[in-house]
């Protein structure tokens, strides 16, 4: 009796954990493979690893890739913040229902129906497509994303301490600066993160506004993989697993530093 | 040493204007036409219940509000316009609204930084603050490893660090517990006493305005009811409303027999037995219907008749609450009507002098009631 209640949610936690990352271990797995078919096992080697690291075509999309990235985490960053301020501290001005609802139109709106809109903004004003317009177009839907975080977290400010700051004699900018934006600063790490691996990750939006010269990484991996799944994109596959799990483990590190803190804090003023 | 005689003084200009200020928000007045004036070292209460518009008061001094109509004088010059950061007033906000991510000496610093003063100077007046409020062993901290008591301290060394010409105190004590709140009060006399800053303290706390101020002006739903010195407010209502608001009171409901001169008055109340013979200080015609009001502490209770012949009455004891240094007695009267008197325990002994459902003498003097017109 006992061991048949126990046994079924143990089996349930292993398959989801199997529907979860069974791919990804499969894929890490083939990534060390010897042999060049994908799913034969052939023994272990670290080859395609080193090819990678010659694959100019592939280092040449990721450096492609991270620099949109960051400059589309940016800029999508700030933009998504001073409208995100504007529409929760600057009142009832006129349109800004609509304002609101245009800002988080790009949360649902499908990729291709962006992709397809920035493409034909950029070919009616002649834009030589390139970099510069996969980055706009990216700013333009990730910016959406930054709002949505940066403005729950407005909302849950105390509006208070930025009154403090100007009645103590700090000009509205000066006050944005030095106490506003410190406030937002987990919400604004946040948003430049997400936007970051929205850029990161975007295939469709890319493939539209994409010129001659400009492949990002998603498009170069997608184009290989058509012609036949190659071992070396395992390689690369892995490297990202790695790079997210890092990534990951840093910020839950930093998180349970912070919460240490708050309650040596919490302890320090009970004792007073 | 600030005059303290000052305020009583009306020929004294006065150093805060507030002239016919009006608040509305939409289509709902929150401050109704409000007129004060208030003296160079005073320190001033706003009174009242929640939303009567204290707050919205104090933010129109703080400019953190602009008046639908009216203005505001500070020290002869027209604030109304001014933004907050021009101004010379400075507020201790009623959740302290301490920057969490610097330390107490930079929260109490800030506003001397915003000044460009000297940083030599900056540090010298921020020590001397946290000296003011016995903080100088937490000045590294954070305002997260403070005790509530501690950070209350920090937001008015950080409201007074700019010597503004008044400071706004938002129920500065109520987040304190009973006992921390009555140690604060005479903290907050005395730092007001040692800098002679003006302030205006905003409470819903009777007692604690009694205690703090030098004058109060009694608020409900955004206009002013009265303002007067606490013993003023408290001895001289002006209205049911102040009566009841300030302290507890007994109301009769009455109306004017006789009244022989503008000093001398008989009120006859269905709810009490007897007349009250009370010494008026306005002239009332006679019929007027109007409302007796005396504290409890004014009607004196005894299990024997009393000498006098007048303002007397018998009634039967309904509750009694023991309070340690004195006795809340609730007594009915013959018509039903229940009457709050409090008698000081002068005599050390367990059992009680009087005893519930006993039957007891009230009486009172001709000045411990006040004739209410409104
Ligand atoms: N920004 C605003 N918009 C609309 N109504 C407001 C605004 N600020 C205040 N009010 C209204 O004005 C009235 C007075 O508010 P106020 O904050 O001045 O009350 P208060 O006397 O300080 O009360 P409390 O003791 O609860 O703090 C309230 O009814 C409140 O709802
Ligand atoms: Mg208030």
């Amino acid at each position: 009796m006992v061991n048949k209640t126990s046994f079924l949610p143990t089996l349930t936690l292993l398959f989801g954990f199997a529907f979860l990352y069974a791919p990804i271990v499969i894929l890490i797995i083939f990534s060390f493979n010897a042999g060049k078919l994908v799913s034969v096992w052939a023994g272990f080697s670290t080859q395609w690893y080193g090819e990678l690291l010659h694959n100019e075509q592939i280092l040449r999309a990721a450096w492609v890739s991270i620099k949109i990235a960051v400059v589309n985490a940016t800029i999508a960053t700030i933009l998504g913040t001073l409208g995100a301020y504007g529409l929760s501290r600057f009142g009832a001005f006129k349109g800004r229902t609509l304002f609101t609802g245009m800002m988080t139109a790009p949360l649902v709106m499908p990729d291709v129906i962006t992709g397809l809109a920035t493409l034909l903004l950029f070919v009616g004003i002649g834009w030589t497509r390139g970099m510069s317009t996969i980055t706009i177009a990216h700013i333009t839907f990730s910016l959406a994303f930054v709002a949505v975080i940066v403005r729950a977290r407005v909302s849950a400010l105390d509006q208070s301490l930025e009154e403090a700051a100007m009645d103590l004699g700090a000009r509205p900018v000066k006050t944005f600066i030095v106490i506003t934006i410190p406030m937002l600063a987990p919400a604004l790490v946040a948003g430049w993160l997400l936007a970051f691996t929205l850029s990161l990750d975007d295939l469709v939006i890319a493939s539209f506004v994409a010129g001659p010269g400009a492949s990002t990484l998603p498009m170069v991996v997608f184009s290989k993989v058509r012609l036949g799944v190659s071992p070396e994109i395992n390689a690369l596959g892995t490297l990202i697993v790695l790079l997210v799990a890092l990534c990951i483990a840093v910020a839950a590190w930093i998180f349970h530093r912070q919460e240490q803190e708050r309650l040596r804090d919490q302890q320090a003023a009970e004792r007073g | 040493m600030v005059n303290k005689s000052s305020w009583f003084a009306p020929k004294e200009v006065p150093y805060i204007c507030i002239e016919n200020v009006t608040k509305r928000f939409g289509g709902f007045v929150a401050v109704d036409n409000v007129s004060l004036e208030i003296h160079r070292g005073e320190l001033f209460s706003l009174l009242g219940p929640s939303g009567c518009g204290k707050t919205t008061l104090l933010r129109m001094l703080a400019g953190l509000e602009t008046p639908s109509e009216g203005r505001i004088l500070v020290d002869g010059q027209d604030t109304t316009n001014i933004p907050p950061y021009d101004r010379p007033v400075n507020m201790m906000f009623q959740s302290y609204a301490l920057f969490p991510h610097m330390t107490v000496e930079k929260n109490v610093a800030f506003g001397l930084r915003q000044d460009n003063m000297p940083p030599h100077d900056i540090d010298a007046r921020a020590k001397e603050m946290l000296e003011l409020v016995q903080l100088m062993n937490f000045a590294k901290r954070k305002p997260a490893q403070l005790s509530g008591g501690q950070r209350q301290r920090v937001a008015l060394a950080r409201s007074l660090a700019k010597y503004p010409k008044l400071l706004l105190l938002d129920e500065p004590l109520a987040a304190l517990d009973k006992k921390l709140r009555e140690q604060t009060q005479f903290e907050l006399m005395n730092i007001q006493e040692k800098t002679g800053v003006t302030f205006i303290v905003v409470t819903h706390d009777q007692e604690e305005a009694m205690t703090l101020s030098t004058r109060i002006a009694v608020m409900n739903d955004g206009v002013i009811r009265q303002v007067g010195t606490p013993s003023e407010v408290y001895e001289f209502p002006n209205t049911r409303y102040v009566a009841d608001f300030v302290g507890s009171i007994n109301l009769f409901e009455g109306d004017v027999t006789d009244s022989p001169d503008t000093e001398h008055v008989t009120i006859r109340s269905e709810e009490v037995a007897v007349e009250f013979k009370l010494d008026a200080f306005v002239e009332l015609p006679i019929g007027a219907k109007v409302a007796v009001a005396i504290r409890p502490e004014k009607i004196a209770i005894s299990k024997d008749k009393p000498e006098q012949e007048e303002n007397i009455c018998r009634g039967k004891v309904d509750e009694i609450a023991y309070q340690g240094s004195l006795s809340i007695y609730q007594v009915e009267l013959p018509g039903g009507k229940l009457v709050r008197v409090t008698a000081p325990n002068l005599t050390r002994t367990a059992e009680r002098p009087i005893d519930w459902d006993e039957e007891v003498w009230l009486c009172w003097g001709r000045h411990a009631g006040v004739v209410l017109s409104d």
